[in-house]
């Protein structure tokens, strides 16, 4: 590739739409995220209650175990179950959240069949309370939840992991979707930049795009070799709906919503993001800016006003379709 | 776009007032804009603290003369209540501060400036009397004799002979001169032994002259009274070098009687001192001009705290670079400004010993710091043991380095620890979540900010414009606010996005 190539880049990009790092810090989260609100989605625990309170469904809450002298209730609040996880309510990229799928006369299983002692989960859940887990080391409180059973039309384009679906939310109005399913190379995470593979979807009928792994374009699960085109997920207004809602919950103008889907209740929050990324955008073969500035248009002349949660996703349905590039 | 009027408006303020002020500086102070235009000029000053006991006090210093290669351009005194005097004794220039009652911790700050001048005229003072041969005691003065002859030997005039002695010295094989050097200073035994060859000398205090050295102490160099050419000339006792030194300043005529203070007791005399470039035509006028009383800019702070500013100056131009780098280039870093700091440390380490220095101490941090992340401890005693490992890191590594010999080793201290025990901390949990090719990224990152800051820290002319012009501290602020606007895409998102001009 010659300079001359190389010096067109940033014209390309520009007619494309493509939101670069800094326009979507000054444009956007700067803009439109107030900085007061950021503990809200900081902390999932008050993402949790403020969901519920919203009526917005959530992996169900078990317990919260807030200091030390908690943790031996543990064994209480467990023993009824069969599977559950733990989490820390400000881990961050996943770091401390520890699935257990069954357990048999209080030995535990997590989902690689490796045993956990009832002493190993209360040793995790005092590493969570002294902030091993958070930013920063900041003391923090264990959530324990039920376990997401998982809705398998989707488990073949998942290695080892859960797939979540992150919709982009702007001003209330999904504007861009991916699937993000773990891989071999990213070792059960839903990062991107550790492998996953970032499957774009639809907004208007949560049909795969495209699919990128390591920036690249990809047709197949690498693991699984599940052809990515097929891939559609079932119930997606009743998704698009749950994630648009996140604008009244938090007040956040410009968030990521990541959303799983559970094989009985559907679709659930499962986090909020204030700084989504932008590897959305290969993900989906396409700029979020052309979409964004038409949801500040309809903003701009006021249509936008009386608009419930399914009229904005009626809007964004509308609006943002495309065709397949698979 | 109305909505950003103001801020335009204020980026305008401030790149207008900053350019003026430059422009006003250069025009009526005739600061030239660029460091080779200009004659150098030394600022040193002294500073003598002592503790008064409530009684009268007086001080006596010896105070500095035009010499070979440097002119005396001005003096001036500093002190609470003190009366100044400048008195001259038997040739040599004293300054005197005398209070009728002090009590408690009492400072004297003494300023001269000099012009760096080959063509300096230089007042000279003989001997004032007649030399009188030193005799040692016995043994010694064997030893002084079998000393005299060996250089004698080998020398031709006063000059090799002195040069033949320091050689002596420096042997650490000849027992004759370690049985001098037990007793005596080598200053003092080469003063006294020339005088037994009835060769006038003397003791000076001398300083060092390194720009924004601050707290820095007079070291005791050699004169010798060449009676053919009526000259002083300087010696080195330690390493024999002979004539003037362009970086050393001579301070009076007697080491001893440097400073002397009746009335107070744990008298102490350090010197900061500063290389400013004024013009040649100024530095002409200059001997003549004196003081502007009304000077309100940084140059009319104490020498010390000028020292200071000298490097705080640099660090918008570290902040401007960081910026830069970070908002059009994409460069990832390891915290946002502890390149600049670490390239501050770099300045004092010299490049290449600080790039070797602050891998070696990260790296070895790391390792120490995977070890702790075993034992499960808390964030704050983490850092903390960091800290400590850190510090015995930066200790161990002096001791080695010196006793290898190699003496920039010990220049590894500058580092700041708090700051490297933090990047330590961040990038080991980077290493954890991210893998070991994300801390190469960022500690490479962070690695070549630190030297392109480096670069330009040590830049004579950004070094100049810096100190010289304080209103090029707004345009820069100026500049940094535009950055802060800058929506386009980063260098790096260029490589990152380029699947997405490709895709139709």
């Amino acid at each position: 590739m010659g300079i001359l190539d190389w010096l067109k880049i940033p014209q390309r990009l520009r007619s494309q739409g493509v939101m670069g790092m800094n326009q979507r810090n000054h444009s956007y989260i700067g803009r439109y995220n107030d900085r007061r609100r950021y503990p809200l989605v900081d902390d999932k625990l008050k993402t949790k209650l403020l969901a519920q309170q919203a009526g917005a469904s959530v992996p169900g809450l078990i317990g919260v175990i807030r200091h030390q002298g908690q943790v031996r209730q543990l064994s209480k609040m467990i023993s009824a179950l069969s599977g559950f996880v733990i989490k820390p309510a400000q881990g961050s990229g996943g770091k401390g959240i520890l699935v257990i799928t069954h357990q048999e006369q209080g030995r535990f299983f997590k989902p690689s069949g490796a045993e956990v002692s009832a002493y190993e989960l209360e040793r995790h859940v005092s590493n969570i309370l002294a902030g091993l887990f958070s930013l920063g080391g900041k003391n923090d409180v264990a959530l324990i939840e039920h376990l997401i059973e998982f809705d398998e039309q989707l488990a073949c384009f998942s290695y080892e992991g859960v797939p979540d679906i992150r919709v982009v939310v702007f001003q209330g109005f999904p504007v861009m979707a991916m699937m993000r399913c773990s891989t071999a190379a990213s070792d059960g995470k839903a990062n991107l930049h550790q492998g996953a593979v970032g499957v774009g979807l639809d907004i208007a009928s949560g049909q795969a795009v495209n699919a990128v792994q390591f920036d690249r374009q990809v047709c197949y699960h690498p693991d699984t070799q599940a052809d990515l085109k097929t891939l559609q997920v079932s119930g997606w207004g009743a998704l698009l709906e749950l994630a648009a809602s996140a604008w009244e919950m938090t007040e956040l103008g410009y968030i990521g919503t990541d959303i799983v889907l559970d094989k009985q209740h559907g679709p659930m929050i499962l986090e909020l993001n204030a700084r989504p990324g932008l590897a959305i955008q290969i993900a989906n073969g396409c700029g979020l800016l052309p979409r964004l500035k038409q949801v500040e248009s309809l903003i701009d002349s006021g249509q936008h006003q009386g608009l419930t949660v399914a009229g904005r996703v009626a809007f964004s349905r509308e609006h943002f379709a495309v065709s397949s590039m698979l | 776009m109305s909505r950003r009027v103001p801020f335009y408006l204020l980026t305008l303020i401030l790149l207008a007032a900053g350019i003026a002020l430059s422009i006003y500086r250069h025009d009526v102070y005739s600061v030239p804009w660029t460091p080779g235009e200009t004659r150098e000029q030394w600022v040193v000053e002294a500073r003598i603290k002592f503790i008064a006991k409530g009684d009268p006090v007086s001080v006596v210093m010896q105070a500095p003369d035009t010499q070979p290669g440097f002119t005396l351009i001005d003096e001036s005194a500093a002190s609470q209540g003190y009366g100044f005097t400048r008195i001259e004794q038997q040739g040599q220039r004293l300054a005197q501060w005398s209070v009728r009652e002090a009590q408690d911790h009492q400072l004297i700050y003494y300023k001269a400036r000099f012009l760096v001048d080959p063509g300096a005229q230089v007042p000279v003072t003989p001997p004032l009397q007649a030399v009188t041969p030193h005799i040692f005691e016995h043994q010694r003065q064997t030893a002084a004799v079998a000393l005299l002859e060996e250089a004698s030997r080998r020398s031709a005039d006063t000059v090799t002979l002195v040069r033949a002695l320091v050689t002596q010295f420096n042997d650490e094989g000849n027992q004759n001169a370690a049985l001098l050097l037990n007793s005596l200073n080598r200053e003092d035994a080469l003063v006294s032994l020339l005088s037994m060859k009835g060769i006038a000398a003397r003791v000076v205090p001398a300083l060092k002259l390194k720009d924004g050295r601050r707290r820095q102490p007079v070291l005791p160099m050699v004169e010798i009274w060449q009676e053919q050419e009526r000259q002083w000339l300087l010696f080195d006792p330690v390493s024999g070098r002979a004539g003037p030194d362009e970086r050393l300043l001579i301070w009076g005529q007697s080491y001893q009687s440097l400073l002397d203070v009746v009335g107070g007791r744990d008298s102490d005399i350090s010197f900061s001192m500063l290389a400013q470039d004024i013009p040649a035509r100024q530095a002409t006028w200059e001997k003549v001009q004196a003081e502007d009383l009304l000077n309100f800019s940084i140059h009319s702070l104490p020498v010390e705290e000028q020292a200071m500013f000298k490097t705080i100056m640099l660090i918008p131009v570290g902040a401007l670079i960081v910026v830069f780098l970070r908002i059009l280039v994409g460069i990832k870093t390891s915290g946002t400004f502890m390149p600049v700091l670490i390239a501050v440390a770099f300045v004092q380490t010299q490049l290449v010993t600080g790039i070797v220095g602050f891998i070696l101490i990260v790296s070895t941090g790391l390792l120490i710091r995977s070890y702790l992340s075993h034992l499960n401890l808390l964030l704050v005693a983490r850092i903390s043991a960091v800290i400590i490992t850190v510090i015995l890191m930066i200790s161990v590594m002096a001791v080695i380095a010196f006793r290898v010999g190699l003496v920039e080793g010990l220049s590894i201290t500058f580092f700041p620890m708090i700051i490297l025990s933090w990047t330590i901390e961040r990038m080991s949990v980077l290493w954890e979540e991210d893998g070991a090719k994300e801390v190469l990224v960022q500690g490479g990152g962070s690695l070549v900010t630190a030297v392109l800051v480096y670069g330009a820290m040590t830049d004579e002319l950004v070094r100049h414009l810096t100190f010289n012009f304080v209103g090029l501290q707004l345009v820069i602020l100026a500049l940094i606010l535009l950055l802060g606007n800058y929506t386009g895409y980063r260098l790096t998102e260029l490589r990152r996005f380029r699947p997405l001009t490709e895709s139709d």
